[in-house]
C-alpha cells in the first residue's frame, strides 16, 4: 500500500488554478523531491497535504485513510510532519525549549531530558542549547526546525526548501541528515531548488508546472527531459 | 510523592524569572514582611491595602492571556464585572449564613468562567486573532457597561437584588467564614487582608507551576508561532480557550474580592478606563512574567493612588505617559527589564568571584 496518495486534487485561488488535477503517489520508504519553477504550486500542495488549505475537489489518502477533512493537528497525529519554507522555530525561546515543546507529548521527566540531549547531538546543536532560537544562524534554524519536525517520529516528513540559504557544505550535511532519517525508515517529500541536493538524495522526482504534474522519474530522466529544461527557461508556451 | 516533588520542581523554569535559593529567600522575606505588616499598622490602612492586592488578580489574568498566550484581551473587566455583580446578586438574595458568601465567591467566578467558555469558543474556534481579539473583547465589556448603566429603574432586579444602574449595587454582605460560636466576618480590615494575601500567594505559586508545565510550554509556543505549534500536533484553539478561561476566572476573582471589599459595584468597573488600566499595569511591569506583573501592578497602583490623593487631576494622563515611555524604553516591561539586568549583574559578579 502506498503511504500518501493525492487523487485528482484541485485548488483555486479566485480565478487562479493553483493545483490542477494533481495525482501523486508516495511509496513507503522513498525520498521524493518536488521541483518546479516559482509559482508552480509546490508550497500550496504542501498546505493541502497538511490541511492548512482545503482542496476544492479531490482526495488525500494517508496510509489508507482518507484525511481530506481532518484538521491539521489531527493529520500530525496520524504521522505527518513538516519543516516550513521560512524557518518556523519559536524565536523567543531557547533551543532546548524548542525541542522540549516538540518532544514533550511523547516523553516525560528524565526520559524527556535524555531525548532532548539525543536530538541536540543528532543536530549538532549541543553548544547552542541555551541560546535563544532567534539568535541562531539561518542554517542552524533550519536544522533546529528539522529536529522539531522529526521529534514527532513521523511516517512522512515534508520538507519545504530545507537547504534554502545554506552554504554548499551545509547543504551536503543536510542531505546526509535526510539520508540517515530515511535509512531509519522515514519517508520524505521535499520541495527543493538546489539541484545538488536533489541529486544527492532523491530517489524519484516530480516536476510541477502551472499547478499540474509535468513530469516524473529519476533525477537522470528529469535532467535529460528537454521539456523540463524548457519550462525552467520560461519557454513552455513557446 | 514523586508527583508532588515534580510539581514543586515546576515552581522554577524557563517561563518564570527568579530561581535558586537567592530568589526564594527574597520571596520568603517579602512574604514575612507582608504577614507582619498589619502588626505595624492600623485596621483602616490595612483595609485600604487590600484594595491594591485585589487588583493583582486581574493583572495576573492579563499576564496569562496576553503576556504568556499572546492574545491581547481588552475585556478582562467584563469578567470582573460579571463575577462582581454575580456575587452581589447571590449574597443579596441568599445572605451570608452557613458560609454561603464563600460558595457565592466560587459560583460567581464559575459564572465568569462559563461566560468566557462561550465567548472564547466563538473567538478561538472562529480563528479570531491578533488585534481583532482585542476589539471583540473590548466591545463585549463596553456593551455590558452600557447594559448595566440603563438598569436604574425598579423593574431591573434579580430576586431581591436591585441592579441600580449607575448608582451601583451595594450593601451586599462581606465574605464570611463560618466558625463555631461566631462566624468571622471579613470586613475591609486585617482579616480580609490575610484572606486575600493567602489567595494571592496560592494563585501566584499555582500559576508558576502551570506556566512551567508542559501546558505552559504550549501556551508560549502558540504566542511565538501558532502555525508551528499546530504543526507539532497541538490543537491550539483548545489551548487558547483554556488559557482564556483561566484568565477569566482570575479576573472574576478580582471582581468578587473587589465587591466584597467595598460592598459595592458599579457599571463603570467595566468601562473604558477600567478596561485600559490593567493593560498599563501589566505592560509597565512586564507582561510575560508573573513576578514582574505582581510587582509592577502594586508599584503602579501605589503611585497612581498617591498622585490622585495629592491633588493631581492628571493621574490618568500620567498613566498614559507611563505606558508610552514603557513602549519606547522597555517594551517588555520596566520591572522585567530591571530584574533581568540585576540577574545579569549578579551572574557576572558570581563569575568574577569564581
Amino acid at each position: 500500500m502506498s503511504l500518501l496518495e493525492l487523487r485528482d486534487l484541485n485548488k483555486h485561488f479566485g480565478g487562479l488554478h493553483v493545483t490542477n488535477a494533481v495525482n501523486l503517489t508516495l511509496e513507503p520508504g522513498e525520498i521524493h523531491c518536488l521541483i518546479g519553477p516559482n509559482g508552480a504550486g509546490k508550497s500550496t500542495l504542501f498546505r493541502l497535504i497538511l490541511g492548512e488549505h482545503h482542496p476544492g475537489s479531490g482526495e488525500i489518502v494517508f496510509a489508507g485513510e482518507n484525511i481530506t477533512a481532518l484538521k491539521s493537528f489531527a493529520r500530525i497525529h496520524r504521522g505527518l510532519s513538516v519543516k516550513f519554507q521560512v524557518p518556523g522555530v519559536f524565536k523567543g525561546l531557547s533551543v532546548r525549549q524548542n525541542l522540549e515543546i516538540a518532544l514533550q507529548s511523547r516523553h516525560r521527566g528524565a526520559e524527556l531530558d535524555a531525548e532532548i540531549d539525543r536530538q541536540l547531538g543528532f543536530l549538532g546543536l549541543e553548544a547552542e542549547q541555551g541560546q535563544t532560537a532567534g539568535n541562531l544562524s539561518h542554517g542552524q534554524k533550519q536544522w533546529l526546525e528539522i529536529g522539531m519536525a522529526i521529534s514527532l517520529k513521523p511516517r512522512l516528513l515534508l520538507l519545504d526548501e530545507p537547504t534554502a540559504g545554506m552554504s554548499p557544505e551545509e547543504t551536503h550535511m543536510t542531505g546526509e541528515m535526510v539520508q540517515r532519517l530515511n535509512a531509519g525508515g522515514m519517508t520524505v517529500l521535499a520541495i527543493e531548488h538546489d539541484m545538488a541536493f536533489v541529486r544527492q538524495v532523491a530517489q524519484r522526482v516530480t516536476v510541477l508546472h502551472l499547478g499540474q504534474v509535468f513530469a516524473q522519474g529519476s533525477i537522470d530522466e528529469i535532467v535529460a527531459d528537454e521539456r523540463v529544461a524548457a519550462i525552467y527557461l520560461g519557454q513552455a508556451h513557446a | 510523592m514523586t508527583g508532588l516533588f515534580s510539581l514543586f520542581r515546576r515552581l522554577e523554569g524557563p517561563q518564570t524569572v527568579g530561581r535558586g535559593p537567592r530568589f526564594w529567600s527574597l520571596f520568603a522575606f517579602v512574604l514575612a514582611v507582608a504577614l507582619a505588616y498589619p502588626l505595624f499598622s492600623d485596621g483602616y490602612t490595612v483595609g485600604n491595602t487590600v484594595y491594591f492586592l485585589v487588583w493583582v488578580f486581574i493583572a495576573l489574568s492579563l499576564c496569562v492571556i496576553w503576556g504568556y498566550g499572546g492574545s491581547l484581551s481588552f475585556g478582562q473587566t467584563a469578567f470582573f464585572g460579571i463575577a462582581g455583580y454575580g456575587y452581589g446578586v447571590l449574597t443579596l438574595n441568599f445572605g451570608s449564613g452557613y458560609g454561603f458568601t464563600l460558595l457565592a465567591l466560587v459560583i460567581a467566578v464559575a459564572i465568569a468562567a462559563l461566560f468566557a467558555v462561550l465567548l472564547g469558543y466563538f473567538m478561538f474556534f472562529g480563528r479570531i486573532a491578533g488585534v481583532f481579539l482585542g476589539i471583540v473583547t473590548l466591545a463585549v465589556t463596553l456593551m455590558l457597561e452600557r447594559f448595566m448603566a440603563q438598569t436604574a429603574g425598579p423593574e431591573w432586579h434579580i430576586g431581591t437584588a436591585r441592579l441600580n444602574g449607575f448608582n451601583g449595587m451595594s450593601a451586599m454582605p462581606p465574605l464570611t467564614i463560618p466558625w463555631p460560636g461566631e462566624p468571622i466576618v471579613l470586613f475591609a480590615d486585617v482579616g480580609l487582608y490575610y484572606f486575600v494575601l493567602g489567595l494571592l500567594v496560592f494563585v501566584y505559586l499555582a500559576l508558576r507551576i502551570l506556566m512551567n508545565s508542559s501546558f505552559g510550554n504550549v501556551i508560549v509556543a502558540i504566542r511565538e508561532n501558532p502555525e508551528r505549534a499546530e504543526m507539532l500536533g497541538y490543537d491550539i484553539r483548545r489551548y487558547q480557550l483554556i488559557t482564556f478561561v483561566v484568565g477569566a476566572a482570575l479576573a472574576g476573582l478580582s471582581g468578587v474580592l473587589y465587591t466584597a471589599w467595598g460592598q459595592y459595584i458599579t457599571p463603570s468597573s467595566m468601562g473604558m478606563t477600567a478596561a485600559a488600566l490593567p493593560l498599563i499595569w501589566v505592560a509597565v511591569g512586564g507582561r510575560s512574567d508573573l513576578t514582574s506583573t505582581v510587582v509592577g501592578t502594586l508599584v503602579v497602583l501605589a503611585a497612581f493612588q498617591a498622585l490622585t490623593i495629592y491633588g493631581s487631576q492628571y493621574a490618568l494622563v500620567f498613566m498614559g505617559v507611563l505606558l508610552v515611555l514603557t513602549v519606547l524604553i522597555a517594551p517588555n516591561g520596566l520591572v522585567l527589564g530591571a530584574m533581568n539586568w540585576i540577574g545579569r549583574l549578579a551572574a557576572r559578579f558570581t563569575q568574577r568571584a569564581g
